[in-house]
């Protein structure tokens, strides 16, 4: 027996009101010492179940109805919870999904990492503090001494995730179990959080049961991949030969929708004729936070530069996309275009309008013709509304095509338009998938028929296969319409397949600018090549 | 009322990377299929329970209307004159509730009360639910320094003990039932005005309140089309929950002797008129008391009925 945890036709299942259904059927796989398997799926797939029924920490309603788990020879599947207590720190760590939420806001990072040893009674109290710095340093924290005394508040999201590595490593399990441990966090920083990751695996000779939506980073990191979906395993080998040559149809279809800087592009490139205006133009814009009122100016507090003298065009008619990583100012520009946030200095003109000395009639005047879609489609659609009122209502709103009737005619073209059938129109958004969600807020945006369209990472809470279907749609309403898009995403590799030209922002300011295929054969900044260089999925050799 | 019954049942599907559930890009019922193996529900009467104390809370509070609507229905006796001859008599099949000292049945001045309480609390809940709320949704919606003004206000009545703050209130109106009611109501002005503005603050943050602005909502109708359909659920909540207090507060008043004046059957002047018999006649404090009780007890739970079907919801 030499396996880390043997997983042997596994079934879970959830009791609901209708009594109970099964969610994952006969799910087997093996982890080995040192070794890397990655369960890949989209939401729904049951991989996050899986990983949670091998660490015995189902949700409320779950449970194990069939099959075998054995973590290092032992059977674990009826152990009891205080057995588990033992184990769970001890044989297996777990690495959580969003290190913003993971960790104590009221406790040291210290006292966090200090916490498996205190349960477990497995170190003296007075070598408490050495160990935990030991740790910390481990994960690569610099100054882990400082480190250990401040709060998670304190610490960026990569090294929140770092300081729960650290956590789980600390009595030093042979099993991590890492759910997403990378989703929650910017491109550059997932890289190197999945470089520590091998570290350890490397070195100690920790197996890894990584649990992942994203294909191209398991057949990065990965030494196996295991496909599921709707609880069935699809395809089960090693990485590079699932990728090369995957057997069943749905991994061939994820492979194809993930894009990565393997995929070719399909879209030629467009440019504006010379001439024209712009249909934006902004022009040494700076945006500023805090640093006002009595109180920010009786502390003598500097505001925050949230952007710091942007300027580009974007042609009438093609793709613009702000990329970087969290805090470099890209949602903070596309709002001020949207005219929903002053700006310090700087001119903004979109359509021939200049945004920043609007009054607020005209300023509701150019949303007709300028609108934006949000990363959320779950939060920005009102949970009381039926979608065909979510998308009447802009109309109302301006009291265009006459009649109620006439506006709800219209309404429900435009929702024909985004592929939602008639029988959804009467739903609300909760009774709607992601990626149905995501098509009301288009066709909200699109039945004002605008000029403009600001997509705020409207794709990156979606899995791939719902993403694909997004982006033909904004490609080929671009395409009828002549829309001119303003695209803001952390995602390269989605940007190379939409966007006509690109600017990179990085702590505010624009590092650099150019075509889109300019920029990813031939990136002049340091900051531009790490960020291709984070994107995983390597063309395969 | 868009609130259907879903309970957060636990969601097999796996969290999308921003902890959002998002099923795949089927119909919802595509997924339904899933559902086969039929097995054994856990503990059936966990389920049911809540569901029972629901429906008790419910048929408490319709019993109580019928009785303040046609008390005539419910029982035959006359709730003002009595019979000398069977003054303190105890609960028995003639008199469910027992007599008073001049021989009136007791359960019928209760039934013939429930109308001065239960308009009591309706009144209370009123002036607290549409002040308070006004307040606080004028303070959330508009912000800036009329916030501050109505906040520090609202402080001042917070700071204020509830019976003291009645008890002046009624001295301004004078006694009576509907000064009494309305004297309950102005103490709770605060609680209405605080959570209606955390609640219109809360909605006013969201992302859908932006993208209604955003597709050209002006203030007003973004304002009721929006904010306060999504964030008055819980001052619903609240309401429910001030009914079964100012019906607790308006008996106090009323056992305090400045609610209305006897002879009136008003629950908190039964209490108030039988504590002197405590000794001999104990049903006299005793059940007009745990009608009482069991009224606000199910005001409680529809309250929190609520609080869950909003969670649900969201």
């Amino acid at each position: 027996m030499s396996d880390l945890l043997k997983v042997t036709d596994l079934s879970v299942a959830y009791a609901g009101r209708s009594g109970s259904r099964t969610v994952t059927h006969g799910v087997s796989f093996a982890v080995a010492p040192g070794e890397v398997v990655a369960l890949v799926g989209e939401s729904g797939s049951g991989k996050t179940t899986t990983a949670q029924a091998v660490i015995d920490l189902l949700p409320a309603g779950g449970r194990v109805v069939g099959g075998r788990i054995e973590l290092a020879g032992e059977d674990v599947t009826h152990a009891s919870a205080r057995r588990w207590r033992e184990l769970r720190g001890r044989r297996v760590g777990l690495i959580p999904q969003d290190p913003g939420a993971s960790l104590d806001p009221t406790k040291r990072i210290g006292d966090s990492v200090a916490e498996a040893f205190r349960i477990h009674r497995a170190a003296p109290r007075r070598v408490l503090g050495a160990r935990v710095e030991e740790l910390l340093d481990r994960v690569g924290i610099d100054d882990p001494a400082r480190r250990a005394r401040q709060y998670p508040h304190e610490l960026s999201g990569g090294m929140k995730q770092r300081v729960l590595i650290a956590a789980a490593i600390a009595l030093g399990p042979g099993l991590l179990i890492a759910d997403e441990p990378t989703s929650a966090l910017d491109v550059t920083v997932q890289r190197r959080i999945l470089d520590l990751l091998e570290d350890l695996r490397r070195e100690n000779g920790t197996g890894i049961l990584l649990v992942t939506h994203d294909l191209a980073l398991a057949a990065d990191h990965a030494d196996r991949v295991l496909v599921l979906r709707e609880g069935r395993v699809q395809e089960h080998g090693p990485s590079a030969q699932v990728l090369r040559a995957p057997e069943s149809d749905y991994t061939r279809r994820l492979l194809a929708d993930a894009p990565t800087l393997a995929t070719p592009v399909h879209r030629a490139a467009r440019t504006a004729p010379d001439g024209e205006q712009p249909a934006v133009r902004v022009r040494g814009l700076s945006v500023e936070f805090g640093g006002h009122g009595l109180g920010a100016r009786l502390r003598k507090e500097q505001p925050f530069r949230a952007v710091d003298d942007v300027s580009f065009e974007i042609p009438r008619g093609t793709t613009h996309a702000l990329v970087g990583e969290s805090g470099s100012g890209k949602t903070t520009t596309a709002r001020v275009i949207a005219a929903f946030q002053s700006a310090a200095s700087g001119s903004v003109e979109v359509l021939g309008e200049d945004v920043l000395t609007l009054d607020s009639a005209r300023r509701r005047e150019l949303r007709r013709r300028v609108q934006l879609v949000y990363q959320n489609p779950y939060a920005s659609l009102d949970p009381r509304q039926t979608i065909l009122d979510a998308v009447t209502e802009p109309l109302a709103n301006f009291g265009l095509e006459g009649s109620a009737a006439g506006r709800r005619a219209h309404a429900v073209q435009a929702l024909e338009r985004v592929a939602l059938p008639a029988e959804l129109h009467h739903r609300r958004p909760r009774e709607l998938s992601g990626g149905q969600r995501q098509r009301v807020a288009i066709a909200r945006a699109i039945v004002l028929h605008p000029e403009l369209l600001i997509l705020d990472e409207a794709t990156s809470a979606l899995d791939v296969t719902v993403q694909a279907g997004i982006l033909r749609l904004l490609d080929d309403l671009q395409r009828e319409r002549g829309l001119t898009y303003l695209v803001i995403s952390h995602d390269l590799a989605v940007v190379r397949q939409i966007a006509d030209t690109v600017t990179v922002l990085r702590r505010g300011r624009a590092v650099e600018q150019s075509g889109t295929a300019a920029l990813f054969a031939d990136p002049h900044e340091e900051y531009t090549r790490d960020l291709i260089a984070s994107i995983p999925g390597k063309v395969p050799s | 009322m868009t609130l259907e019954l879903e309970r957060n049942v636990p969601d097999p599907a796996d969290e999308t990377p921003d902890g959002l559930r998002s099923p795949i890009d089927v119909d919802p019922e595509g997924r339904t299929s899933l559902a086969a193996t039929a097995e054994r529900a856990p503990a059936p009467w966990r389920r049911v329970l809540p569901w029972l104390s629901v429906g008790l809370a419910f048929a408490v509070v319709a019993l109580v209307v019928a009785w303040a609507l046609a008390p005539g229905l419910f029982t035959a006796q006359d709730p003002y004159t009595g019979v000398p001859a069977d003054k303190l008599a105890p609960p028995s099949a003639a008199h469910w509730f027992g007599t008073d000292p001049t021989g009136r049945d007791l359960f019928t001045r209760v039934v013939y009360g429930a109308r001065y309480s239960l308009l009591g609390g309706t009144v209370a809940v009123g002036v607290g639910l549409v002040a308070g709320t006004a307040l606080g949704v004028i303070a959330g919606s508009i912000g800036g320094f009329l916030d501050e003004l109505l906040m520090r206000v609202v402080d001042v009545l917070l700071s204020i003990p509830g019976l003291l703050l009645s008890l002046s209130v009624i001295i301004l109106l004078g006694f009576g039932t509907t000064n009494a009611a309305i004297a309950v109501g102005v103490t709770s002005v605060a609680a209405f005005a605080r959570l209606s503005r955390s609640e219109v603050v809360r909605v006013r943050r969201t992302e859908y309140v932006e993208a209604a602005f955003g597709s050209g909502g002006r203030w007003w109708s973004v304002l009721l089309r929006h904010v306060l359909p999504n964030s008055l659920t819980a001052v619903l909540a609240l309401a429910a929950l001030q009914f079964g207090t100012a019906v607790l507060a308006i008996s106090t008043l009323g056992f305090l002797g400045y609610g209305a004046p006897p002879p009136t059957p008003e629950w908190g002047l039964l209490i108030s008129e039988g504590r002197s018999h405590l000794a001999t006649s104990w049903w006299l404090t005793t059940l007009p008391g745990l009608v009482v009780v069991v009224v606000v007890l199910s005001a409680n739970r529809i309250s929190g009925w609520i609080s869950e079907r909003r969670e649900g919801a969201r």
